[in-house]
């Protein structure tokens, strides 16, 4: 026999469609949102975690990676002494000027990298090579910006700073948060464009030898520099998110709203199982009367409310894997992980169950006499 | 005759201080196995609280009810549903068929209740199905049923649970003459050829003939009625 609850909820197919509309606006309202936290998060933090550092040493008081303070390149030499480091390389990264051929100026989050390293240099080059970085004037721009920076193809030179800039290559996906894309230069170069004073650097990598523990090398070269800062990746990009995300305010704003999803949810939900249970309640009672537990009539909302939520919640992230797809080929993507539709999956369920939960209350308070009334 | 329910001295009183109303005043019945009983009285007079206090639906303020040994006026609010599963089944004026469901998922309900499911369920609601001549009704939904088929499909259902009390309330009200006489005959059987105790709350003097005994009430007493202790 198909289950009450289920026939219940198929019987009136006009409140199904009502249910399930609420449930699917919020799944999708939810998940996007969730998603494009998830996606800011990465976009702040995706420069510090596919640099292929371990290590990163930055100057004292340093909150985010835009913002960082320079120091001298005593301390880079100095890490290369130490034990347990393999590579040191050195990385500026500052706020600067990207003039368009119209005359027009764009802010552009310029990265100085040693292109002969393996730390810090662009990834995912879909046109030239890291190497081409040291032919005169060259800089590599991601093509999600391409129309941002008026770049229409490689050769095209612009200015930086007054200074020319050749677009000699293109990466695919390195998002920014800000609304300054990433510009890579050489660090030398950079230097030149921003004025920074050539035995300064604002940030060295570090990656470790083979064997070598981070936590102890980190606590080495912490010792050893004076009046900087040396964090592994992670914390450094834990650091970069929480103040984009919190200190800002930027991610409360989208969390905020993922709750909201969910409110509404519980909200739409709540009305249209209480509303069906209202119009069921002659047969809760007669239920009852048959000698139906409360439990077993408390199984029948809550399984209503869970098929609800399963069908409501396929439809949703149907939706919302559309949705976040179409992100990927734009400046802000929005990334909905397995773990995330399982979260949500989960929320989605405790939603709807939660929702029910004014009918369960309707209904242990039902008396059966009612069904001799009338 | 073995008794199948036994009321003494049950009292119900609705509502507190100046505006308490006194349903029941100390009523005596006993219901034998195997009779078909009629509680008749005018509107108000109590016989739908008599009626649901012996199915366990509402709680006594004051008495004994005795159903099958167990005196079950004494049983708390949570016991109730037990006493209501394992012994008693209850035929409503309006049916009250499950209008998302199939003829024969309305009496495969009351068997899951008891936890019996598949296919013992599914054999044992056919079962009944043709005992009320509904077997080829079956796959129908309710809403496509006359008024006596659907009361037969209530009980067909009524049974599943193999209770041995059947209360009906006003099962002829909603029927015309002939339908409800058949309802009746079906009912009688059930008392008389499976030894169930059937009663039944009709305002309906047609039905009379197809009574065991009469009790009538008034004021919440019992006025007249053989059998009365």
């Amino acid at each position: 026999m198909a289950s009450l609850a289920w026939r219940n909820l198929f019987h009136d197919r006009v409140r199904l469609v009502v249910t399930l509309v609420g449930i699917v606006f919020s799944v999708v309202l939810t998940s996007v949102q969730f998603g494009l936290f998830l996606g800011f998060v990465r976009a702040t933090a995706d420069l510090i975690d596919r640099s292929g550092a371990d290590l990163w040493i930055l100057s004292r008081g340093v909150v985010n990676l835009e913002n960082g303070i320079p120091f001298t390149e005593r301390k880079y030499h100095q890490a290369l002494g130490v034990d347990g480091v393999a590579e040191a390389r050195r990385l500026t990264i500052n706020f600067s000027t990207w003039k368009k051929p119209n005359g027009s100026d764009e802010s552009i989050l310029l990265m100085g990298v040693e292109p002969e390293g393996g730390l810090g240099i662009p990834w995912n080059l879909v046109a030239g090579r890291v190497e081409d970085l040291r032919q005169p004037d060259a800089v590599i721009i991601d093509e999600l910006y391409k129309e941002k920076l008026g770049v229409t193809e490689l050769g095209q030179v612009f200015e930086i700073q007054g200074r020319r800039a050749r677009v000699v290559g293109m990466t695919r996906g390195i998002r920014i948060f800000t609304t300054s894309p990433a510009v890579f230069t050489t660090i030398d170069r950079a230097r030149q464009y921003f004025g920074l004073p050539r035995d300064q650097t604002i940030y060295v990598l570090i990656r470790l030898a083979a064997g070598a523990d981070p936590e102890e090398v980190r606590q080495s070269l912490q010792s050893r520099l004076s009046y900087v800062e040396v964090l592994t990746t992670a914390a450094f990009a834990r650091k970069q998110a929480f103040y984009w995300m919190f200190e800002t305010g930027a991610g409360v704003s989208v969390l905020i709203a993922a709750l909201l999803g969910l409110v509404v949810g519980v909200v739409v939900v709540a009305q249209t199982i209480y509303a069906s249970t209202m119009d069921h309640l002659r047969e809760y009672g007669t239920l009852k009367a048959m000698g139906a537990s409360n439990g077993y009539l408390y199984g029948v909302i809550i399984r209503q409310a869970l098929i609800s939520g399963a069908i409501g919640y396929a439809l949703g992230i149907l939706i919302s894997i559309i949705v976040s797809e179409t992100s990927l080929s734009t400046t802000t993507a929005i990334i909905l992980p397995w773990w995330l539709l399982l979260v949500l999956f989960v929320i989605t369920q405790v939603m709807c169950v939660a929702a029910s939960m004014v009918s369960i209350n309707k209904v242990t308070r039902l008396d059966p006499a009612m069904i001799f009334k009338g | 005759m073995a008794v199948a329910i036994e009321v003494g001295g049950v009292t119900k009183s609705f509502g507190s201080g100046d505006a308490v109303v006194h349903a029941l005043v100390g009523v005596d019945l006993t219901v034998n196995t195997g009779e078909v009983l009629f509680l008749m009285g005018p509107s108000g007079s109590g016989k739908t609280t008599l009626l649901s206090i012996m199915g366990c639906i509402l709680r006594p303020t004051g008495g004994v009810v005795v159903i099958g040994g167990e005196e079950v006026s004494r049983l708390t609010e949570r016991e109730m549903p037990r006493v209501r599963l394992e012994r008693i089944g209850f035929i409503f004026q309006g049916f009250n068929l499950f209008p998302a469901l199939t003829v024969q998922e309305n009496v495969e309900l009351a068997l899951d209740l008891k936890g019996v499911r598949g296919g013992k369920a599914r054999h044992r609601s056919r079962e009944l199905l043709e005992r009320v001549g509904l077997l080829d009704k079956a796959t129908q939904w309710p809403t496509n049923l006359s008024g006596g088929q659907k009361q037969r499909v209530a009980i067909a259902r009524a049974l599943a649970g193999e209770p041995a009390i059947i209360l009906a309330d006003e099962p002829t009200a909603a029927l015309d003459g002939t339908t409800g006489r058949a309802i009746l005959d079906l009912l009688r059987e059930l008392a008389h050829e499976r030894g169930r105790s059937v009663v039944i709350v009709t305002h309906d003097n047609r039905a009379l003939p197809y009574a065991d005994r009469i009790v009538t009430i008034e004021d919440g007493r019992i006025s007249n009625g053989e059998g009365v202790k």
